[in-house]
């Protein structure tokens, strides 16, 4: 039997950085996953993580994945891809099967990050072929490069819904829906807003009636439903589709832990089925530890800070580094995760209502309900103010945390403040010099570059665009409004990108003056 | 978990309802009428359905139908989901032929 | 065509050598290392297997191995999961019914 000082079960964000941690301390740390590849999920999130600097903000999930990668390599971790681990036993015994047997390992102490899968709900055709998970659609498509059908309906508007529909835009799918049957948008409002000036409609309090075909999807009926989830009569819609997304949640994968005797608790909060543990990720077995989704789901940033703490902590109980060090080193971490649990979208806040912003600001309803802020509700936030000359428009209306527009604004015209949930104020009196940082370092893309007085009667609206194939300067099309629905005739006066600016293109198109508060994409 | 214990307690008669023939279990193709069914047989916990029905026991093992069976369960019994217990947890977590399993390397102390 | 060429983020997808794969026994194309399912998706092939029981069609659901609904047989061997499994010259993929590769006597329906 091989012997650790520690091992890591599940090569994701979390199980990577606890890793990294035990091994920085002069642990011997193995990590087994069970796929060909580690990095788990990071490697199929092509968007910008929210958050601030400490958390990598701005930056793509697939490129922290590769950053944590190195990480692991240069501190000595030793990980064994195509090992899965099927059983953890008494004395922190894991049983890996590696390639055509069974091998028995120890570890000092154990650090399961199995992540979560996702849940699905049921519905007349759901087990046809085209109706999958989400996660599936996006790892076939940003991990395998094959698109997962042409006419997509996604059902959950959470952020991995949302998130992922818009992968699907820019895989060259079409989104015919997104579907939820709750009332309101789960996820952010701006990754809703990303889609839905797009032109994908949102279905709020419908649910998928059925889903037809007789060996693949054929077509999708969706229904109304009632305060108490169910169907209304007479209110059926059909779509044209050949794929069903499903995001309605993850859950734990906490199975290992049951089975190392753990105590577990049911809590609908942390998606599931999770082991009791503290906030070092302690369980109720000494020595071993659950960090990242497994012990609730979250994101990736707080998977990634949460493994980094019980790596130190158990580098701290076997010897490994002193109280004093793992005082200090905490400090920070904890600092970081706090500052990451805060707004309205926080573990403790899931399912609480909010009208208003912590500013006082009433929350858009037509955001919830459509996707999209009206015309008249964007002025009332602080980020949105007009006077002459190019200036940012921040569409940021929600306590989310995340703070780069501030960071990349070498003229201080952004403000968000000590409190990384506030909502970005513009700076009417700072001098914008239409860089552009804001709006590509923006992860919601609800950041834009707004110049009225650009030609005589035209104003020139500058908007992220992350799409292929990438119109070019001098190209005619039509300005699409936060809905989805044509607005104006517009003309592309300018696409740039630089390294900086990671792949996300700034389109520069001039509109008619009087809608240059009202023109948020681009279509030809 | 008291509560579900008690097999004296009236859980009313079994009706039929629209969805009972749709799959919920689908390694193991069970259906929601006949897990419901089975709740009115006397099974009340995750582990005896599981035992009755194979629900939950196929190649995934209960990855993705565990979270819905307890849902249906505990609708049937009246009780919240989570005063249901969970159905155990037993190796190999997964799938693995019974030729690598009985190749065993390095066990004992 | 199911294969994205050009990603606005990710650019050109680094995949190994083509290769050659049989599917039921007729020859199809994909790149060596990827997942067989991804082979197959790409090539317009979404039905993996018909269940034991009631003989319905099933293909890719999770595509990271946890839900088993995409197995097949592949060179021999049923269950194997396809989005998992990566592809390799010559293979030889069939559907599945049930645990079998071809329909056992008396299979009713697809």
């Amino acid at each position: 039997m091989k012997r650790y000082d520690l091992i890591v079960v599940g090569a994701g964000p979390s199980g990577l950085s606890a890793a990294i941690e035990a091994a920085k301390r002069g642990m011997s740390v193995a990590v087994f996953d069970e796929n060909a590849k580690p990095g788990g999920q990071l490697f199929k999130q092509i968007h910008k993580f929210f958050g601030s600097k400490e958390h990598k903000a701005k930056v793509r999930g697939f490129r922290i994945g590769e950053e944590l990668l190195k990480e692991a390599s240069e501190t000595g971790v030793e990980v064994h891809l195509g090992a899965t681990v099927t059983g953890l036993y008494m004395k922190k015994e894991v049983v890996v099967r590696m390639r055509d047997g069974m091998q028995h390992w120890k570890g000092d102490a154990v650090i399961v990050a199995t992540g979560a899968s996702e849940k699905m709900v049921p519905f007349d055709g759901w087990t046809l072929p085209g109706v999958m998970g989400a996660g599936a659609a996006q790892t076939l498509m940003n991990l395998h490069g094959v698109k997962p059908g042409n006419r997509v309906l996604m059902l959950g508007s959470g952020n991995v819904g949302l998130v992922v529909s818009f992968q699907l835009l820019q895989a060259g799918c079409e989104v015919v829906a997104v579907v939820d049957a709750a009332p309101r948008v789960g996820g952010y409002g701006v990754h809703a807003a990303k889609l839905a000036r797009c032109g994908v409609p949102f279905y709020l309090s419908h649910t998928i009636l059925r889903v037809e075909g007789s060996d693949r999807v054929a077509g999708v009926t969706i229904g109304r439903v009632n305060r108490r989830f169910q169907p209304v009569p007479g209110t059926e819609k059909r779509f044209d589709a050949d794929t069903v997304c499903v995001a309605v949640g993850l859950s734990p994968m906490s199975q290992l832990f049951k089975m190392a005797g753990c105590q577990m608790r049911d809590d609908p909060k942390k998606g599931g089925e999770v082991p009791v543990c503290d906030q070092y990720g302690r369980t109720s077995v000494p020595g071993v530890f659950a960090v990242g989704d497994v012990s609730g789901i979250e994101e990736a940033s707080s998977a990634m800070i949460e493994g980094r703490i019980a790596g130190v902590c158990a580098a701290n109980t076997l010897g490994f580094c002193t109280e004093e060090e793992k005082t200090a080193a905490l400090a920070a971490m904890e600092k970081d995760l706090d500052s990451l649990r805060q707004g309205m979208f926080a573990p403790q806040n899931r399912g609480k209502d909010f009208r208003t912003t912590e500013e006082g600001v009433k929350i858009s309803e037509s955001l919830l309900k459509k996707g999209y802020l009206t015309d008249t509700e964007v002025g009332t936030f602080p980020g949105v103010v007009r006077r002459s000359g190019v200036h940012p428009v921040v569409e940021c209306t929600q306590n989310i945390p995340c703070n780069p527009c501030q960071d990349v604004c070498p003229k201080n015209c952004i403000r968000v403040g000590e409190k990384i949930t506030s909502l970005p104020e513009v700076d009417p009196a700072a001098g914008c010099v239409g860089c552009g940082m804001c709006v590509a370092s923006c992860p919601g893309q609800a950041i834009f570059l707004v110049d009225e007085q650009f030609e005589e009667g035209f104003a020139a609206v500058t908007i992220p665009y992350e799409f292929f194939p990438l119109p070019k300067a001098g190209t005619k099309g039509t300005a699409l409004g936060r809905n989805g629905k044509p607005v104006c005739e517009a003309e592309v006066v300018k696409v740039t990108n630089t390294a900086a600016f990671d792949h996300t293109n700034l389109l520069t198109m001039k509109v008619p003056r009087g809608e240059a508060m009202k023109a948020r994409f681009f279509t030809c | 978990m008291g509560s579900v214990n008690d097999r004296s307690r009236d859980i009313g008669k079994f009706s039929e309802q629209p969805d009972d023939d749709r799959i919920i279990c689908r390694c193991e193709e069970v259906t929601k009428g006949e897990i419901r069914k089975a709740v009115h047989d006397g099974m009340f916990t995750m582990t005896e359905i599981r035992r009755y029905l194979r629900c939950g026991m196929g190649l995934c093992q209960g990855q993705t139908c565990a979270g819905l069976v307890k849902g249906i369960v505990a609708g049937e019994l009246g009780i919240s989901p989570s005063e249901l217990g969970p159905a155990t947890s037993r190796a190999p977590m997964r799938p693995v032929p019974m030729k690598t399993l009985g190749n065993e390397k390095g066990g004992g102390y | 065509m199911a294969r994205i060429e050009n990603h606005p983020i990710l650019g050109k997808f680094r995949k190994g050598r083509k290769v050659r794969f049989y599917l039921d026994g007729n020859a199809m194309e994909g790149f060596e290392g990827e997942p067989i399912a991804a082979a197959l998706k790409a090539a317009g092939v979404i039905v993996h297997r018909y269940t034991q029981k009631r003989h319905e069609p099933r293909g890719i659901f999770c595509a990271i191995g946890r839900c088993t609904d995409c197995v097949m047989v592949v060179d021999g061997v049923p269950n194997v999961r396809t989005c998992m499994t990566p592809l390799a010259e010559g293979m030889n993929v069939q559907t599945q019914y049930g645990v079998l590769a071809k329909k056992a006597e008396g299979w009713t329906g697809r």
